[in-house]
């Protein structure tokens, strides 16, 4: 059985009303402990809506959501999905509740329950976790945004969490603040294990996952390891999305035909290829 | 500018005061006050304005924060003067006008308003020692006894708490919604009264449009966090009664007692 | 025609404890009918700048002249009149500026702007339907609709219209693509372009995305601590390989490849600012060598 599972599940907002929308429809999609998950889509593609699915913030409007066995709609499992399932949202300033840092990250296991001294122990943990130990007693407001985003990780890892859901964390963040943010991300990963389920429209950040989910209109209409999701830049175009910079020149370079290999969308494969045509040698495999 | 309001007084150190516990600090407050108004004698005045300028001395506040907290109060406390100094019958110093001045009026006046300055003073002691989240965890405490009779004392404390994370965000955001509308030609700053409110409209909307959706947000993640109110929380902060605070209370106690004394030996 | 920007200093909370100087000596000419663009990591002072362009903040030291009028100007009642009106040439599109919207109706909203400027009705009318047609928004469609109705980018459409329709000479447009998905960002992108060619306005693009700055731009500005560190032409600035580090700033993602392309040993043209002209660069440097 996976971590996460999600079986045709449907969700429509405003059910029964004039404004009725489908934002996800009939979705199974299974993510496996220990995974690295990017879920790309264009806006409205509902794939925050998804997100909001994987700690039992939104219900299924029809099928099911699993998290480690427990269904969402048991009432009783509720708070245990939530604290296996961490999540960090798009705005850093609407997610961090108290107005000193430490308090905000133990603000997870305190509701919890854990005990004062086990508190102080995950806070401090955390806090050298995403590397910001310095700034413990700090206002948030003093923050960067990439930084306040370490701190919602933070709050999340103090919850001993096991899988962290990120919907856009990096849309409202400077060059810098992304790559803090995605370092901190693949860093977890690595070395803790983290599942880690990444939604983003920025491929560059999509590219670090092991398999990537493309959503459209509330479908999930393509899945699979970047190799294939980046070797068909057409449609990525079709859904909105843009295309990494070296499946881009790919593309435009066969379309002027050259023999470009198909799946390539790392500038390091790339500049191996040309490297090799302009050496004049035969063996770059063809289409 | 509006970024340059602070918020709360607190001015941070690490005095006797400033180590106390907040509850202790919040109990001995009230304790000080009651007896200000209990012990009304100018032996027990002396005492009691030595004792606030001890405090502050030793609390490292500097003396024109001292000023600073009575200058907001400083016209209440100069009308109550000057009624007391007026309206008391007694022997005349003076007359103008309508008015006598008398010195009872003027030993009276100077009575009520040294009572005002110390009450105040006290109060931002209080505030200047104790860091406004301090404060929040302080009240929570001290009113959780009261939650069997039905009051909300987890969440108060959680408004409070959330106020004071969102009050610079709102002050920074009002100040960009502000430039925006000036930059689309809005005038805050001439016209008469009736123009001037009209032109905080585009201010306020966006402004609460703004809150409500950080409301919505921020609700969202605490439930994420498992938020779900007071019952079986726990606190990582935990506030501990040490020995300043025993040290303190004791002091005040044998304070009281001596002014008690002097009080019923008509001194 | 120009706005001049005269060794200006600007120190927030002057004589208290957080006085922090955001911007030191700043001295530069931004051309009518250029398109400048902007660049620097958060704090490096290009917001403090913009916000002087026009008058929203006003310098500690030195002086803004928009067509050679101060912004500040303060003595006569005339000079005051002037420094108004040099203002109203500059347009401010803020980060996000859909916050901004706050009327019932779109036409309400973007017609703010130019009722500020006490224009009549029938002024304001053929104002709004213009600055509509400019952000591509059809006019009867959206007019009576309310703009928290719509997506995000069209919000976004709605509140630079409400700038546009200030007829502004200069605009000044600071993240104008922030948060806005690939589809969004490539059309208002493209209607920025259309606004800089077809209707004359001097664009000042503040930016973190150095691929949008290259291919728009013509006039590069880097900031880093409140200063100036280099206004130059695309092409030469992306080359300064030590002011880009020094700035903080990455160059465009085209450029970096080309380099890398380079150092595996491919003598490629690494002057390039699209990637069309950078595939231009690949086919002259590899196909050269093939013979």
């Amino acid at each position: 059985m996976s971590f996460i599972e999600l079986e045709n599940l449907s969700h429509i907002y405003h059910k029964g009303q004039e404004n009725e929308f489908p934002a996800l429809r009939h979705v199974n999609l299974s993510i496996e402990e220990g995974e690295f998950v990017a879920i790309l889509g264009a806006n409205g593609s509902g794939k925050s809506t998804l997100a909001k699915h994987l700690n039992a913030l939104l219900l299924p409007t029809e099928g099911h959501c699993r998290v480690a066995g427990m269904d969402t709609r048991e009432t009783d499992a509720v708070w245990e999905i939530r604290q296996q399932v961490g999540m960090v949202f798009q705005n850093p300033d609407n997610q961090i509740i108290a107005a000193i840092v430490e308090d905000d990250i133990a603000f997870g296991p305190e509701n919890l329950g854990v005990p004062p001294e086990e508190i102080r122990r995950r806070v401090s943990e955390a806090l050298k976790t995403v590397h910001m130990r310095k700034y413990r007693t700090f206002a948030p407001h003093l923050l960067s945004g990439g930084q306040k985003q370490r701190i919602a990780i933070a709050g999340a890892l103090a919850m001993e969490t096991k899988c962290l859901v990120l919907d856009e964390p990096t849309a409202m963040l400077d060059p810098q603040g992304r790559s803090e943010v995605l370092g901190t991300v693949k860093r977890l990963h690595e070395e803790k294990g983290i599942t880690v389920v990444y939604i983003t429209h920025f491929m560059e950040e999509a590219i670090a996952a092991d398999r990537i989910v493309v959503m459209e209109k509330g479908n999930v209409v393509m899945e699979g390891v970047p190799k294939e999701i980046f070797g068909t830049p057409e449609k990525l175009k079709q859904w909105n999305l843009d295309v990494p910079l070296a499946a881009d020149i790919s593309e435009k370079l066969r379309r002027k035909g050259w023999k470009i290999p198909k799946g390539i969308y790392e500038s390091e494969k790339l500049i191996e290829v040309l490297v090799k045509m302009a050496a004049g040698r035969k063996s770059v495999v063809g289409e | 500018m509006l970024s340059d309001i602070t918020i709360g007084q607190y001015f941070p150190g690490g005095s006797l005061l400033h180590r106390m516990d907040p509850r202790v600090k919040i109990v001995l407050l009230f304790f000080f006050l009651i007896g200000i108004f209990f012990f009304d004698t100018v032996g027990a005045y002396i005492v009691f304005s030595l004792l606030t300028g001890g405090l502050f001395y030793f609390s490292g506040i500097p003396m024109r924060m001292m000023t600073k907290s009575l200058r907001p109060l400083l016209w209440i406390i100069l009308f109550t003067f000057a009624i007391h100094l007026f309206s008391t019958p007694g022997e005349d110093i003076a007359r103008i006008w309508m008015f006598h001045v008398t010195w009872e009026g003027l030993g009276k006046g100077i009575f009520i308003s040294l009572r005002l300055v110390l009450l105040i003073l006290l109060s931002s002691l209080l505030t200047f020692t104790t860091s406004p989240l301090k404060l929040t965890d302080a009240l929570e405490r001290l009113l959780s006894p009261l939650k069997r009779v039905g009051v909300p004392a987890h969440e108060l404390a959680m408004m409070m708490t959330i106020a004071l994370r969102f009050i610079p965000t709102l002050i920074e955001e009002t100040d960009k919604i502000m430039k925006a509308q000036q930059s689309r030609g809005s005038d805050f700053t001439t016209g008469n009264l009736m123009q001037r409110a009209k032109q905080i409209v585009p201010v306020l909307v966006p402004l609460f449009i703004s809150a409500f959706r950080r409301a919505d947000e921020l609700a969202m993640a605490m439930e994420a966090r498992c938020y779900h109110g007071g019952e079986g929380r726990t606190q990582m902060k935990v506030l501990r009664v040490s020995s300043i605070d025993y040290v303190a209370c004791g002091a005040s106690v044998l304070l009281c007692g001596m002014l008690a004394l002097l009080k019923w030996n008509n001194l | 025609m120009s706005i001049e920007i005269k060794n200006v200093t600007y120190t927030y909370m002057p004589k208290t404890p957080f006085e922090r100087t955001a911007l030191k000596d700043v001295d530069l000419v931004i051309e009518e009918g250029s398109f400048t663009a902007i660049a620097g990591h958060t704090g490096s002072g290009k917001s403090t700048l913009v916000q002087h362009l026009n008058g929203l903040l006003e310098p500690t030291s030195g002086q803004v002249l928009v067509d050679g009028v101060d912004l500040n100007g303060k003595g006569s009642k005339s000079e005051k009149l002037a420094a108004r009106d040099a203002r109203r040439k500059v347009g401010m599109v803020f980060q996000y500026a859909e916050h901004q919207l706050f009327e019932e109706t779109i036409f309400a909203d973007i017609a703010f702007a130019p009722r500020n400027l006490g224009l009549g009705e029938e002024d304001v009318e053929a104002r709004v339907k213009e600055a509509m047609s400019l952000v591509g928004l059809g006019y009867e469609e959206f007019k009576d609709k309310s703009p928290f109705q719509l997506s995000g980018g069209q919000m976004r459409r709605v509140a630079i219209a409400g700038i546009l329709a200030m007829q502004p000479k200069y605009l000044v447009l600071d993240e104008p693509t922030a948060g806005l998905d690939a589809a969004g960002k490539n059309k208002l992108i493209q209607e920025i372009l259309q606004l800089h060619e077809k209707k004359h306005i001097t664009m000042i693009f503040v930016s973190h995305n150095m691929d949008d700055i290259a291919c728009l731009a013509d006039k590069v500005l880097f900031m880093n601590q409140g200063r100036v560190l280099l206004y130059d032409t695309p092409a030469r600035a992306f080359q300064a390989k030590d002011t880009l580090q020094e700035a903080g700033l990455c160059p465009p993602q085209i450029m970096s490849f080309l380099e890398d392309l380079r150092d595996a040993g491919i003598p490629v043209d690494t002057n390039a600012l699209t990637v069309e002209e950078g595939i231009a660069n690949i086919m002259k440097a590899v196909k050269g060598k093939n013979g």
